[in-house]
């Protein structure tokens, strides 16, 4: 039976010669991680069960990364609740206030996910390290806490769309602007339940940082994963950041899929997407004038170098439009330090921007940049749901960081070709 | 599982930053969830709502966060089942762990209004709109799944070792 690259990882985790979509399979996970929200749920659940001891001490990750450094009493408890059972349980991989980056950004720079494996995360985003060539997808708390207590997880074997790529990405168009394309075109619910496997020449033309940008938001589209095949891109990245063998997963040529899309990356348009819903997408030419309160760069989805460095090329010897806030958060400790040696932290303070250490924050309403009452944000997160970034009549607008600095510069929605001309 | 009870009924794409905002996420207290369950998007949830209840949704209920706080504080607002056009994959798996009732049921889920009062038997696989006298039938779970629903979460199904 031919599988998708997403079936083959999945059949060699559940010890099985092959899978096929709707079967129901259990399987072993190589990364089982949690954040100061979803760990706590996680680790009541796990003493429930009864078990006094995590299966695999070595694939268990614990990050502080939503609400810290503690932005009140409560989420400090939280956070005390992780680091004791990190104490508790020996977790080397446990990352605090210090050490820590945005989960999703942190995890594939410090290799702690690898080419072909299975990992879960109790975070929706965990799908981002489908980029890797991993099968990664979101769960629950009481499936993290199965998956501390046993080392494995219960699956329902996704069937697959496939994403044909060719072409390359022009000027200031980047990962985000071919995600929000592809949401806009299938719909929020376009993938529901199933993986998205991205490949054709177009795939490798794409950066390791774009892929992850794409992967990333595959739950924006409902779906189970996001998948790239494994080229020279891939093996780099990991040769800097893996310390574990890769296992390379290719999907048969005859595989199954539930449809078939052409993207030409070459035709791609800096694009936004209009409140309440990732699927609202225009292009920036579309969009109309759209008057500005607030800009975010970064988040799990957009806070890496390549994004800060993007943000930096526009905003550098600009200043930001008078009544706009630009909020700038590198997702890592590591990619604070390099924009900080690129000379990037100057070119955005210079502009009237802040820069935040590494946090979660403003990007689900928590803290570090709310919106008030009928404000606009233009922003790199990934939702822009009601009330998602503060007041329930506030609007969140989802962008690259190219078009998000060509915004905070502009005071309105803008594009970088517009500044940079 | 059977149950009773009166609809509260929302539209498509209901998301879990709704369900449960995510300012109120330095919590997991459940009843401090349930407390604030719905109310970005409507402020009279608690006040129309009786245990024992049925919330019925449209298409993708419960997309976004994987928060397991948004079936919690539905679970603990006193709602005992929700019927949607279809489910968001995360909720939907999250919902069987904890053992909040859910059933997928396009049919139900178009003709059955806000304030009707409905039964349900998901082991008969039959939904009534007690109002209209129009009933609907449903999918079982597969095995694997009911399983746990009959432990009555993936807690329970894990310390009796039904898998694992």
């Amino acid at each position: 039976m031919p599988m998708t690259m997403s079936q083959k990882i999945l059949a060699a985790h559940a010890g099985v010669e092959s899978v096929e979509a709707g079967q129901l399979i259990l399987c072993s996970l190589d990364r089982i991680h949690g954040n100061d929200i979803t760990s706590p749920v996680a680790i009541r659940e796990f003493k429930k069960m009864g078990f006094d001891k995590v299966a695999n001490p070595e694939n268990v990750t614990l990050i502080m990364d939503h609400f810290v450094p503690n932005k009140d009493i409560k989420a400090a408890q939280q956070c005390k609740c992780c680091r004791d059972f990190a104490g508790e349980q020996s977790l080397e991989s446990f990352y605090d206030v210090g050490r820590m980056g945005i989960e999703h950004a942190l995890i594939p720079e410090e290799g702690l996910v690898v080419t072909g494996d299975v990992a879960i995360g109790a975070d929706s985003h965990t799908c981002t390290y489908g980029a890797l060539g991993a099968f990664s997808t979101g769960v629950g708390s009481t499936d993290m806490a199965f998956g501390m207590a046993t080392g494995k997880a219960w699956f329902k074997v996704p069937s697959a769309l496939k994403f044909v790529l060719t072409g390359q990405l022009p000027p200031y168009v980047s990962g985000k602007d071919l995600i929000l394309h592809i949401i806009g075109m299938i719909g929020v619910d376009g993938a529901r339940y199933k993986s998205m496997e991205f490949t054709g020449p177009g795939a490798g033309s794409l950066s390791m940082p774009d892929r992850l940008t794409v992967c990333n938001m595959a739950i924006e589209a409902g779906a189970k994963n996001g998948i790239f095949e494994v080229d020279d891109v891939t093996l780099a990245y990991e040769r800097d950041h893996a310390k574990r063998a890769l296992r390379v997963f290719k999907a048969d040529e005859d595989a199954a899929y539930d449809e078939t899309y052409t993207i030409d990356l070459s035709a791609l348009r800096p694009t936004v997407a209009f409140p309440h819903l990732p699927e609202n997408t225009r292009t920036v030419e579309e969009a109309g004038n759209i008057p500005i309160d607030q800009v975010v760069i970064g988040s799990c989805t957009n806070g890496l170098f390549k994004d800060m460095e993007e943000a930096a090329g526009i905003l550098r010897g600009r200043k930001v439009a008078k009544n706009v806030r630009a909020i700038i958060i590198p997702a890592t400790q590591d990619i604070y330090l390099q924009c900080l040696e690129a000379g990037f932290i100057r070119d955005f303070i210079e502009a009237g921007c802040v820069v935040s250490t590494p946090t979660c924050g403003p990007c689900l309403g928590g803290y570090m940049g709310i919106l008030a009452e009928g404000e606009r944000c233009v922003s790199t997160t990934n939702r822009n749901f009601v009330g998602r970034m503060g007041h329930v009549d506030s609007e969140v607008y989802l962008a690259s960081p190219a078009t998000a600095a060509a915004s905070a510069v502009m005071g309105r929605i803008a594009s970088a070709q517009e500044v940079m001309k | 599982m059977k149950c009773t009870g009166k609809v509260v009924k929302y539209g498509d794409n209901v998301d879990t930053d709704v369900i449960i905002p995510a300012r109120y996420l330095n919590t997991s207290d459940p009843g401090e969830l349930a407390a604030h369950c719905m109310e970005d998007i409507d402020k009279s949830f608690h006040d129309r709502i009786k245990p024992g209840d049925i919330m019925v949704g449209g298409e993708n209920f419960g997309c976004g966060s994987s928060r397991e706080h948004a079936p919690i504080a539905i679970k603990n607002s006193g709602i005992s089942l929700v019927i949607a056009k279809s489910f968001a994959r995360i909720f939907y798996r999250n919902a069987i762990n904890i053992g909040l009732a859910i059933v997928e049921c396009p049919e139900a889920a178009q003709a059955i209004e806000e304030g009707h009062e409905v039964s349900a038997d998901l082991d008969a696989g039959v939904i009534t709109d007690l109002d209209t006298g129009e009933s609907f039938k449903t999918e079982p779970f597969p095995e694997f799944i009911q399983n746990i629903i009959s432990a009555g979460g993936l807690v329970e199904a894990a310390k009796t070792g039904i898998i694992g």
